[in-house]
Order: structure tokens, then C-alpha cells, then sequence
């Protein structure tokens, strides 16, 4: 039922023209796997501000900036903010071994069929989508260059007290 | 197969005018930046090793009588 | 005190300088959006055939600075060993050094990269510069790169003469010659596993393009050996125009299979066709190994003939074999193993290359003189076997990408 609703969302996303993106909109909702095997939706989240990540093993600023969102996550996550990494490889083997090498405390999310980076219209790789308390999408940041851990610890900062 | 320089590169204009005039309107990308893991691959960089490719161009373009259009690179991974 | 001219036959260099406007515009990576990785290279190359040798080191660094700036800097040299058909025909054998020097940069902001670049190089008979700028845009949600391309050459050629048994430029003899390239090119994802690009490339050459060693021939019945010998007369302008496809497949058990063709034409009469074919597969975790063969014809150049049927017989007149009508097809292998250096951690990645390429060239309209020349009452001139020729390339190289 669930990705049911996830499909029409994206169906009617997609419908929207290119450029009125997910910025400023009710962030859509998923459920997906984790790594551990749990079963993991947005809706959980509720009421916390919510940073989503997109990336993927074969993608260098990705792999880059994730122990830099790792820090950032324990820095914060006792305020009430989370942060979703969702892997949008089809065979997840080599994220995992790149999980292996390189372990992340938040958690970890599969997507291989690209339903969600669907949803949430991915331009560029990786991209970071921040969600308030109220589910509304304010912030989406294109691909990583070093010091845009900045920015997103400013937005987090200026959410996390609304 | 005889085409005239002239016709040749008449095409290669238009196609430089149509590639900019494109570049205004909005086409979706059928490939998205979540489905490049195949590109992304270093097996799949269009000039793995620009030491040694432009060493052999250069030890053809010596001896024959052809040079250029040897190849350029672009694409990737739609990272950044 | 007589001046014996040394015969340098071949002069590669001539023809290798005038190349490196394209073979820079080959050398600047054009993605944008992407600056190159961070990587050093050091190659030792061998070329061996036809009764020469050329042989030498090319190292190559590539650097980022910042998040938009990237540097690339080359030392290159041949070491040309030289006892050719063309060298022996009317000379001795020579040796002499070319060392090439370049340095260039990229500057990204979003989506269009610009890059520029300076090429130097320098033989005893020949000084080259070239400059180069380019710039790419990625369009389409950055399935499409689109590059513009200028270069432009500046040559100096001189002629070698003995004197007092030393090598020396003649004063005499100073030549300049132009280069200008224009080239246009598009790279384009096709699909999830496939991308193909478009090129095309104009080039004008003005000044001196010909040889001041080599020479023509032409039947002389009151020659024992049938012909003379005689200065070649080239044109001084030459415009080319190069078109050329490729298509790069992912197959799905992990290897890549690219299809390359390029034609080639421009004023001087010739027509050329390129085809290659290349196969990458890598191997358990460690190996990658490659196998290309690359077919090439070349239909001769108007004013070209090996043997001219009288003196003056035309305005241009070239007997180079450079400009004949010819066929070769080069058999590829190499082998590229990844090693780790566990005490250097802040190099990510490195390997060691060694390839081999053997070249077979067939010419149709060129003759091997030397038959005529050694024993001309076997072998008349114009008589001679059409020339082949078998060339090995060796290469081996370690990159480290840090």
C-alpha cells in the first residue's frame, strides 16, 4: 500500500515541471529497507528535522563526505534531528563493501529501484535534502565540494530550534 | 562515397548552433544521476590513460599523412 | 672545405611538432564539471622499426588546487636513432634528442571548464610552440559535454649541415610554418551503458611543410641506376578537415568495448580512413588487461609518386611516404596490474602498465629505392618491391593517483 502511495506520488511529482522541484513542499513520504534489515519510513520521523542523503559507492564526493555527515550526526542527534543515507545502486554488494571499509553510525537505506531519488527529483549526485519539524522540505543541496558541511550545519542549526 | 567538404562541415555548424540553441530548452535527462554506476566505472572513462594514448597518436600522427579528431572526453559520473 | 650535407631523412620531429596541436587538444581532458584526479604518470616508450629507434621517458602530473583549479605539466623526449629507407637512400645515420615541455590548467565553475595550455618543443632542426584553449559545457542534465577547441602553432625548422665533421644549422636556411586547429566535439550518454562521441576538426597549415632532407626521384635513362635524385617541391598551405565517431559499451559481467572511426581528408589529395576496435576487461581484483587492433588506409597525396616519369614533371612533388597511399593494421595488448604501497598512505591508488603494439604497414605506391641503389643491375628503378614495414611499440609505465 505504502509504495503504492509512493508511486502515485512520484507519478504526480514527476507530472510537475522540471523545475519546481521539492524545495519549499510537504517532503514526500517512503519506506524502504535499512542495511540491518528494519524496515524504515519518513513517517517515523516526524516531528524531527530530517536530513536525507543521497549517494552511491562509485560516486567520489559521495564517499567524500560521509564521514563528515557521520560527525554531523552525532553531533546533533540528541537534539532531534536524523539523518537517512539512501543508496540508490541496483545491487547493493558493493555498497556494502564500501560499508565494510568505512562504517557510518546513521542509518543506511536501500533503493534500487531509484523509486525514492525519484520522489525527491535528484539532479546531481549526491544530493542533501534537509526537512524540518513540520515535514516541509527547506533546504536541497546539489553534489559536495569541501566546506559545504558548513552549510549544512547552519541550516541544521537554524531548524533544530523552530 | 563523395560528400562535399562544404556539406560536411555546413552539418558540424548546425549541430554546434543546435547543441547551444538546446542547451535553453528544458529536456530531461533519460539518464539520471542515480543510474550512472556503469559510466562511473574507471573501465568506462572514454581516456584512461592520457600518457600512453597520446604517445601512440603521436607515433601515428608521425607516420601517416592524417592527424586529428583523435577523441575527446567528457561525460562521467554527473558527481558535483 | 666542403660541407657535407647530413641526411636526416624521416624528420619525425617536423611531422610529430606539427601534430601537437591535435595531440593537445587529445591531452585536455574535456569534462566539465569534473576536474581532472589528482595523478602522476612516468612512461618509458620504444619505438622499433624500419631501421629506426626512438626511444625516451614522458612524465606527466596532474593536480587539482582548490576546488575549481587543476594543473597538468609534461617532459617528454624522443631519442631518434635513424638508419631508414629514407635516411639511407642518399645519407648516413643519425642520432639526435626532441625534448617536448608542456604545462596547462582548468578552471571550472558549474557546468563549463576552460582550459589553456603552452606546448614547447625542441630538436636540433626544429623549434616548436604551440598554445591551446578550450572550453567545455555540460548540457542535459550533464548527459552531453560540447567542446570548442583553438590551438595554434608557431615553427621554426632549420637544416643540419656537417662542417668541419660537427653538425651545425646552416645559416642559409631558416623556415617558419603556422598552425591553426579548430576542432568541435560532443560526448553524449546514450543510455545507462553506453556513450558515444562526435569530433571534428579543422586544421590549416601555411609556410614551409616540406622536408629540407628529403628528396623525390625521377627516371633518368642516362642514370646507370635508372633514376635522380632531386629537391621535393610542397605546397605552402595545406587545410584538413578530420571527422570521427566512437561508441564505448558496458558489458555486464564488468568490461568495455569501444568502436572508433575516423575520416580524414585535405587539400593535398589524401583521404584516410581510421578504424579501431578496443576490448578492456579487468581481472580478479588486481589485473586489467586490453586488446585493440586498428586498421588504417591512406589513399597518396596529388603530387605524390616514388618515381616521377622527368625532371620538372610538376608545380609539387613529393616522394615522402608519409603522403603514399598505404594500408596498416596495428595489433594491441596491454596489461595493467594494481598494487597497493602500504607505508605511502596518502597515495590511493597505483599501478604498473606494460603494453606492446606491432604495427604492419603495406604501401602501394612506394618502393623500397635501396633495392636500386645497392645493386642496380638486379633491380632497376621504378622496379623495386613496394615497401613494407613492421614496427614494435613498447611501453611501460607506473601511475599513481594520489
Amino acid at each position: 500500500m505504502r509504495n503504492r502511495i509512493a508511486a502515485l506520488a512520484a507519478i504526480l511529482t514527476l507530472a510537475l515541471p522540471a523545475w519546481a522541484g521539492v524545495a519549499d513542499a510537504q517532503a514526500p513520504g517512503f519506506t524502504l529497507q535499512s542495511v540491518d534489515g528494519r524496515t524504515v519510513s519518513l513517517a517515523q520521523f516526524k516531528g524531527d528535522v530530517v536530513m536525507i542523503n543521497f549517494w552511491a559507492s562509485w560516486c567520489g564526493p559521495c564517499r567524500q563526505e560521509m564521514p563528515l555527515l557521520d560527525s554531523i550526526y552525532k553531533q546533533y542527534k540528541d537534539m532531534g534531528f536524523t539523518l537517512l543515507g539512501v543508496n540508490v545502486e541496483p545491487d547493493p554488494h558493493s555498497a556494502n563493501a564500501w560499508l565494510q571499509k568505512t562504517p557510518v553510525s546513521y542509518p543506511i537505506l536501500y533503493d534500487p529501484k531509484s523509486q525514492v531519488s525519484q520522489l525527491y527529483q535528484v539532479q546531481a549526485m549526491p544530493t542533501t535534502v534537509i526537512v524540518d519539524r513540520q515535514g516541509v522540505v527547506r533546504y536541497v543541496h546539489n553534489g559536495y565540494l569541501p566546506g559545504d558541511e558548513n552549510q549544512y550545519m547552519n541550516s541544521i542549526r537554524t531548524l533544530i530550534v523552530q | 562515397m563523395r560528400i562535399s567538404l562544404t556539406c560536411l562541415r555546413t552539418a558540424v555548424i548546425a549541430a554546434a548552433l543546435l547543441a547551444t540553441a538546446s542547451a535553453c530548452s528544458p529536456i530531461e535527462p533519460w539518464v539520471k544521476p542515480y543510474e550512472r554506476e556503469h559510466l562511473a566505472d574507471p573501465i568506462m572513462a572514454l581516456d584512461r590513460n592520457p600518457i600512453s594514448s597520446t604517445y601512440l597518436d603521436h607515433v601515428f600522427e608521425t607516420r601517416e599523412g592524417a592527424r586529428g579528431a583523435t577523441g575527446a572526453v567528457g561525460g562521467g559520473c554527473g558527481c558535483n | 672545405m666542403q660541407l657535407r650535407r647530413a641526411f636526416r631523412g624521416p624528420r619525425s620531429c617536423g611531422w610529430c611538432t606539427r601534430a601537437l596541436a591535435a595531440l593537445c587538444l587529445a591531452a585536455v581532458p574535456a569534462i566539465a564539471g569534473v576536474l581532472p584526479e589528482d595523478r602522476v604518470d612516468a612512461l618509458y616508450h620504444r619505438y622499433q622499426g624500419g631501421g629506426i629507434t626512438v626511444q625516451g621517458p614522458s612524465i606527466l602530473v596532474q593536480k587539482r588546487i582548490g576546488d575549481h583549479f587543476a594543473v597538468n605539466a609534461n617532459y617528454y623526449q624522443d631519442m631518434i636513432s635513424s638508419a631508414s629507407i629514407d635516411v639511407l637512400l642518399s645519407a648516413s645515420p643519425y642520432k639526435e634528442t626532441r625534448t617536448q615541455k608542456s604545462a596547462g590548467a582548468e578552471y571550472q565553475h558549474g557546468k563549463t571548464t576552460y582550459s589553456a595550455g603552452f606546448i614547447n618543443s625542441v630538436e636540433p632542426d626544429y623549434k616548436a610552440n604551440t598554445a591551446y584553449y578550450s572550453i567545455s559545457q555540460d548540457m542535459f542534465g550533464d548527459l552531453t559535454t560540447v567542446t570548442l577547441s583553438y590551438s595554434r602553432g608557431w615553427d621554426q625548422i632549420f637544416r643540419d649541415i656537417k662542417a668541419n665533421g660537427v653538425i651545425v644549422n646552416d645559416p642559409t636556411f631558416r623556415q617558419r610554418a603556422d598552425h591553426r586547429v579548430y576542432g568541435f566535439s560532443v560526448s553524449q550518454i546514450l543510455t545507462r551503458k553506453l556513450i558515444g562521441t562526435l569530433d571534428y576538426q579543422f586544421s590549416s597549415d601555411q609556410g614551409y611543410l616540406a622536408s629540407p632532407y628529403r628528396e623525390i626521384r625521377y627516371a633518368d635513362p642516362t642514370n646507370p641506376i635508372g633514376y635522380t635524385l632531386a629537391p621535393q617541391i610542397y605546397p605552402n598551405t595545406r587545410t584538413m578537415d578530420a571527422f570521427s565517431a566512437s561508441l564505448k559499451y558496458y558489458l555486464p559481467y564488468r568490461a568495455a568495448l569501444t568502436g572508433k572511426y575516423r575520416y580524414f581528408t585535405d587539400s593535398w589529395g589524401i583521404r584516410a580512413h581510421t578504424l579501431q576496435i578496443e576490448y578492456v576487461q579487468p581481472v580478479r581484483h588486481h589485473w586489467t588487461l586490453d586488446g585493440n587492433v586498428r586498421y588504417y588506409r591512406q589513399g597518396a597525396a596529388s603530387f605524390f609518386s616514388d618515381l616521377f616519369p622527368y625532371a620538372n614533371y610538376s608545380n609539387y612533388m613529393a616522394r615522402d611516404r608519409e603522403l603514399a597511399a598505404f594500408h596498416s593494421i596495428t595489433l594491441g595488448f596491454e596489461a595493467s596490474y594494481a598494487f597497493s604501497i602500504p607505508r605511502l598512505t596518502w597515495i590511493q591508488k597505483s599501478t604498473a602498465t606494460l603494453s606492446f603494439d606491432r604495427m604492419m604497414v603495406n604501401y602501394l605506391d612506394y618502393r623500397d629505392a635501396l633495392y636500386s641503389k645497392f645493386d642496380p643491375a638486379a633491380v632497376k628503378g621504378g622496379a623495386e618491391p613496394l615497401y613494407a614495414l613492421d614496427a614494435s611499440i613498447y611501453q611501460a609505465y607506473v601511475s599513481l593517483w594520489f
